[in-house]
């Protein structure tokens, strides 16, 4: 008896210092590049504007206020609310949206074709699919411009064939920036669909057909519903980077094409130079995002009971 | 007019690149008949089993179901089910939908699958469980799931591929029971592959034991046990003492040969065979009585080695001299008078049926 406990007391007195310090890496990591830059953007949120960047410690409303609504050039018109960076966050959701669609018409089939091949080949598979995130993601989408551009190789191969007359018009367009961030950000829809796909056990494919399902319905009604979990966390892992993205916005799309994630930029290093109202837009893109993700987490722990 | 077969393979071959898995099984299953493939791993049962579930494609031969070629048909278009090793129940379904699975595939109307799933849920006693998944019930649940699953759609034929192989011993026994009655209610026609072989023995109307991708014996539960076709099966089916012999005189039914030691023994056999011929001699330890006296009739005499202690019987290890010895096993209950000790000079008997002569 006194044995034991005594036992139980350098238990836990040799235990909690090393939990301790085999924790504090982590926990180092989370506050100072997680929770600390995200604290210091709340703050700034609320502060006053100083002229061409920084803040003045004056705690105020404005950049919140100026996100919302619109009180004129002088700013003593009765408040009308303001659509203008409203509408960029409907583009922003919008385009995220596209490429997310874009990238699990294209990832589904790919994983699908990775997760069936036999256990060599697959790492050659995987390898290529990862390849060009080794080339710096600004130069891969300066060549997807290249690549797209009216007198670009697509257009001139398109022209060449005879499958159309004059170039298509695809820079500028709501389409090339769903592109090039499909081209960012595709890995990240392939490898958890294919993670999924290593879980399922084709016996239940096989069991469907067994039980006299065809092909298609054993895709819809077997395979998808087990495999849901790696296709949400692809659209999520898709999602959520599109809609800050900024490099794609800025060099294959124009003005039509901004973006949350160049509004945001420009308030900090571009010539609005407004750090309360960037870091106020970053908090709303936040809080979004946070919306999206308890929704899923929600949805998700309810389907577990 | 003949009673149709339900199922008959004729020539059938599957080869994997260079290997051959399975080479140039022919056989009839009769309707309504529990048929058992039983052999050890990698025999090619499991591939036997899936070429007619249709899994995998034939490299030749016909398989017939009830007269019709099915060896074309992708698997949902024949009307066979299959119970899995694994159940392979549809791990998002609820055990009501998992039964009903087929049925709506088949386009069966809503209140016909409700009377349906509900007749299934009955037969394998699982009423208050139709609403769970499958992750919430237990592996002995599951198997009937996976039974009421796949005999839903009354199919003409259900394959099971070592379904009790991942329940504990007892509730192994138990569905042993279970599925004769299944069948023997439903007269569905099973298939049912297994390495064990005491449930091939205990539950099948005829068995065929595979080895190396070929059927090495068809028959009932006691030819195959009691006068096997070959060496493999012999030593495959229960426990057998297999004796090199050579064949000295041939006397009606009675074969007369010489084993390496030696000794003189008479046996019986059912291939054809001629005198000079070797071949191997299987006695059953079961068949063999230890006698501590001389006696009239056949006996082989020996020295008592070993003897462990297996519950209802004992197991002996008869020693005929230094490199040949013999596995005898009595049950405990003849046992009690007399006392035997390690060492001891003994007499075994051997009636004219407990030697079987195999041709190498």
């Amino acid at each position: 008896m006194a044995a034991g406990a005594g036992s139980g007391r350098t238990m836990s007195s040799t235990f909690l210092p090393v939990r301790f310090w085999l924790l504090m890496p982590s926990w180092l990591i989370i506050g100072f590049f997680l929770a600390l830059p995200v604290l210091l953007m709340l703050v700034y949120s609320f502060l006053t504007k100083e002229f061409r960047g920084g803040v003045i410690w004056e705690p105020t409303l404005a950049a919140y206020d100026q996100f919302l609504f619109d009180r004129g050039l002088f700013g003593d018109d009765p408040p009308q609310i303001e659509w203008k960076y409203i509408s960029i966050f409907l583009r922003s959701i919008f385009q995220a949206t596209g490429a997310t669609i874009l990238c699990l018409i294209i990832g589904f089939p790919t994983a699908f074709f990775i997760a069936t091949r036999n256990e060599n080949t697959k790492v050659i598979w995987l390898f290529l699919v990862t390849v060009p995130y080794w080339v710096n993601l600004l130069i891969r989408t300066v060549s997807m411009k290249f690549l797209i551009r009216d007198s670009g190789p697509l257009n001139e191969l398109l022209i060449t064939i005879g499958a159309i007359e004059t170039p298509l018009k695809l820079i500028n367009t709501n389409f090339a920036v769903q592109l090039g961030l499909f081209y960012s950000y595709l890995p990240f829809m392939v490898l958890p669909i294919y993670a999924a796909l290593e879980r399922y056990n084709f016996t239940f494919s096989e069991a469907a057909s067994d039980l006299y399902a065809p092909k298609w319905t054993i895709l819809r009604q077997i395979l998808i519903p087990i495999i849901k979990p790696g296709i949400i966390a692809g659209c999520i892992l898709v999602f959520v980077p599109s809609l800050g993205a900024f490099l794609a916005p800025d060099l294959l799309g124009g003005a039509k094409t901004f973006m949350i994630g160049s509004l945001i930029e420009d308030q900090f290093k571009g010539n609005a130079g407004n750090w309360p109202f960037g870091a106020a837009s970053s908090m709303i893109l936040l809080s979004l995002v946070m919306i999206v993700l308890i929704y899923y987490a929600r949805a998700q722990s309810k389907e577990q009971v | 007019m003949a009673i149709k077969d339900a199922i008959s393979l004729e020539g059938v071959r599957k080869d994997f690149g260079d290997f051959t898995a399975i080479s140039n099984v022919t056989f009839d299953i009769a309707d309504n008949e529990f048929f058992t493939l039983l052999g050890p791993s990698g025999c090619g049962k499991t591939t036997l089993l899936r070429m007619i579930a249709g899994f995998e494609e034939t490299s030749a031969g016909k398989i017939k179901l009830y007269g019709d070629i099915i060896e074309n048909l992708p698997p949902n278009k024949r009307p066979i089910n299959t119970v899995f090793q694994n159940y392979a129940l549809f791990p998002h379904m609820t055990v009501k939908e998992n039964i009903g699975f087929s049925l709506k595939m088949l386009g069966w109307s809503k209140s016909d699958i409700n009377d349906r799933v509900a007749e299934m849920v009955a037969m394998v006693k699982l009423e208050e469980f139709t609403d769970r998944k499958p992750s919430q019930l237990s592996g002995g649940q599951q198997q009937r799931v996976a039974l009421a699953r796949a005999m839903a759609s009354k199919p003409k034929l259900l394959l099971l591929d070592e379904p009790l192989s991942a329940l504990d011993l007892k509730l192994r026994k138990e569905m042993r029971s279970e599925l004769k009655r299944l069948q023997r209610d439903t007269g569905i026609t099973f298939i049912f592959v297994t390495h064990d072989q005491e449930e091939a023995l205990s539950m099948s109307d005829r068995i065929a034991v595979m080895s190396s991708g070929k059927v090495q014996q068809i028959g009932n539960p006691s030819e195959i046990y009691d006068t096997p076709a070959n060496r493999f099966v012999a030593d495959f089916i229960g426990e057998a003492n297999l004796l090199n012999a050579t064949i000295q005189k041939i006397d009606g039914e009675k074969i007369i040969c010489r084993l390496q030691s030696g000794q003189i023994l008479t046996s019986k056999s059912s291939s054809k065979v001629n005198v000079g011929q070797s071949g191997t001699i299987s006695i059953r330890p079961e068949k063999l009585i230890i006698k501590k006296q001389n006696f009239k009739g056949q006996y082989l005499e020996g020295k008592l080695g070993q003897s462990t202690y297996i519950g209802t019987d004992t197991q002996f290890e008869i020693l005929l001299d230094k490199e040949l010895s013999l596995t005898v096993r009595m049950q405990n209950s003849s046992l009690t008078s007399e006392n035997y000790k390690n060492g001891d000079q003994v007499f075994l008997s051997i009636a004219d049926d407990a030697a079987w002569f195999l041709l190498d």
